[in-house]
């Protein structure tokens, strides 16, 4: 418990390659500087075919990846965010909502439904980090619950698949809110006798982290996600320390014991639909 | 002699006095009376200037922490440590007391007085550790039937390198889900800074609690002032747009009840704002005792289900 004294004052650079600075084309791989035109990217599942990068999968695009085609059913695509505290940055939070669906062609960072993986029925929350940074605000925690209630009542495990900052600052305290609501929705499902399983892909941060993403009775992660309650950049200004090259890397997490697995993109799929064989209600 | 401002908040709060049921909406037999209380709370919307003065307030280097009030309210209280797994967190105090006659579990965060004592109990931040002591108290409640009562007081969980290596998110998610199944009865008191998942971790309960001047908070002002306005130093604009103050936590029905600090803030009178805490703990403990446990998870699950304002273009 003793790691914040004996501080160093020295900046520390997270060596994670970033995802490519602004100007950079996004289909330039950030770990090896290969170029890819979109298509082969979609044909690797965003998966750098040189190094094994992986870039991030938005998720309507993540659920054409493991769901059977034809199969996914969307729920709740109707729901938006309100503006309780008439939030008001730089810009209104309302201004930033619209240009984020405009950007996205979501309604926020969550898409949810039911569909089925290799035959098998389950219910699915997808997150999407290009909607805000993936925040949860009152939507995301709803849709959520929702998905939650979905499963428990079709008799479906729930499939999370999380890529987010945190909870939405925007919304002020019921953002934060939306954890106990979330783990009080997993609660329900568990009793029911449903299950969730979890996969954290990067980043899953903050509040997510915090709350649904850690709670699946198998907790996966993709390779180099970051998954971290506080970020690298918050940690090494708030105590000064050194941070290892994998702080907070999926990696780092599987030796500390907090994931069951590390599973490569190209591998979800039939991971999952594994997963939804061992736990199949007779 | 209390300022004007402080003057116009006593004055909203002796109108709030009736209103300390305001929960979530669903409660829809109650919506005519909630709107009404509603509609008051606009006319008493509190000022950029007086969210800030709450966050002084709640910060203040006197204002009293969880142990000044467990000496005050507590009865012949025994303080348990450690994890069991790995270290004795003291950011975060466990321990058994008495209140009116019956034994409750207390959890709290501790912020330090002097300056040793800041640095070893970490200015109220904790580790996993501490999530991890909060949850064997839970389970040591759960087990003899005792009330779990929690104090909030933290700028939040400690973000370093060893905390994150220990899973610091998993235990705040894993401490928020032992509380929502407690079968006892829970009150948690926000009676400083409720800074974000460290906050929250200890603090999903039947009643929530929260002082006059106290903050409970998604991120800290300077937090969010240093991402949204990209500069620490316009936490006051960060603070009056998230509005962490305790009329609007009642107003978004994250909080039960407001519990009256001494005029000027808890730290002018410390034995003044124990009493009016334990009146506001007693009176929540009445409230819920008698209700069977799996009701009071129903309700309480029911009760964060409900939170959040959504639209819907359909």
């Amino acid at each position: 418990m003793s790691s914040g004294q004996g501080r160093v004052d020295v900046e520390v650079e997270n060596k994670r390659p970033d995802e490519p600075a602004q100007g950079k084309h996004p289909n330039t791989c950030p770990g090896c500087g290969s170029h890819y035109r979109d298509e082969e990217l979609a044909e690797s599942l965003r998966v750098c075919p040189q190094c094994g990068h992986h870039f991030r999968v938005g998720a309507r695009e993540r659920i054409e990846q493991v769901v059977d085609p034809g199969t996914f059913d969307e729920s709740d695509a109707d729901l938006r965010s309100a503006d309780p505290l008439e939030f008001f940055d730089l810009r209104p939070y309302t201004e930033r909502l619209v240009e984020a669906e405009m950007e996205t062609g979501l309604g926020d960072a969550i898409v949810c439904g039911a569909g089925e993986i290799e035959g098998r029925a389950c219910d699915l929350a997808v997150m999407d980090f290009a909607f805000m940074g993936g925040s949860m605000g009152s939507v995301v925690g709803e849709k959520f619950a929702r998905s939650c209630e979905r499963a428990a009542e079709a008799r479906n495990p729930l499939v999370s698949i999380s890529a987010s900052g945190g909870a939405r600052m925007q919304e002020g305290i019921l953002a934060l809110m939306q954890l106990p609501k979330t783990i009080c929705a997993i609660d329900e499902l568990h009793e029911s006798g449903g299950a969730m399983f979890s996969v954290l892909t990067h980043p899953t941060t903050g509040g997510v982290l915090a709350s649904f993403a850690s709670l699946g009775d198998v907790v996966l992660a993709e390779p180099g996600a970051l998954m971290s309650f506080a970020g690298p950049r918050v940690v090494s200004q708030t105590t000064r320390e050194k941070l290892p090259d994998d702080f907070g890397l999926a990696e780092s997490n599987y030796r500390y014991g907090h994931l069951d697995a590390i599973v490569p993109r190209p591998e979800l799929r039939g991971t999952l639909a594994q997963l939804l064989r061992l736990f199949e209600r007779s | 002699m209390p300022s004007e401002a402080e003057m116009r908040l006593r004055e909203r709060l002796s109108k709030l006095g009736g209103m300390k049921l305001l929960r979530g909406t669903k409660l829809s037999g109650e919506l005519a009376r909630l709107q009404d209380q509603l509609d008051q709370l606009d006319q008493l919307d509190p000022s950029a200037e007086e969210i800030w003065q709450s966050v002084e307030l709640a910060r203040h280097v006197d204002r009293p922490y969880t142990l000044d009030y467990v000496e005050r309210i507590f009865d012949d209280f025994f303080e348990l440590h450690g994890d069991r797994g790995r270290a004795d967190d003291p950011a975060l105090v466990t321990g058994l007391g008495r209140i009116d006659g019956r034994t409750v579990v207390l959890v709290g965060h501790q912020k330090g007085r002097d300056i040793k004592e800041r640095a070893n109990r970490n200015f109220g931040m904790a580790y996993p550790e501490g999530y991890r002591k909060a949850m064997r108290a839970m389970a040591l409640a759960s087990r003899h039937g005792f009330p779990f009562v929690t104090m909030v007081d933290t700028p939040g969980a400690y973000p370093g390198v060893a905390a994150e290596q220990h899973g610091q998110g998993g235990a705040i998610a894993r401490s928020q889900a032992a509380m929502v199944r407690l079968p006892v009865p829970t009150i948690a008191c926000v009676i400083g800074e409720g800074g974000s998942g460290g906050a929250v971790a200890i603090a999903v309960a039947d009643r929530v609690l929260m002082q006059e001047n106290a903050i409970y908070s998604v991120i800290s002002p300077e937090g969010c002032a240093a991402i949204l306005w990209r500069d620490a130093g316009e936490a006051r604009k960060a603070a009056a747009a998230f509005k962490p103050d305790a009329l609007h936590c009642v107003e978004l029905g994250v909080v039960d009840a407001v519990v009256a600090e001494p005029p000027g803030g808890a730290h002018t009178d410390v034995d003044a704002a124990a009493q009016l805490l334990e009146q506001g703990i007693l009176a929540a403990l009445d409230e819920i005792e008698d209700v069977e446990p799996d009701e009071r998870r129903r309700l309480r699950r029911e009760k964060y289900r409900v939170m959040g304002i959504l639209a819907s273009t359909a």
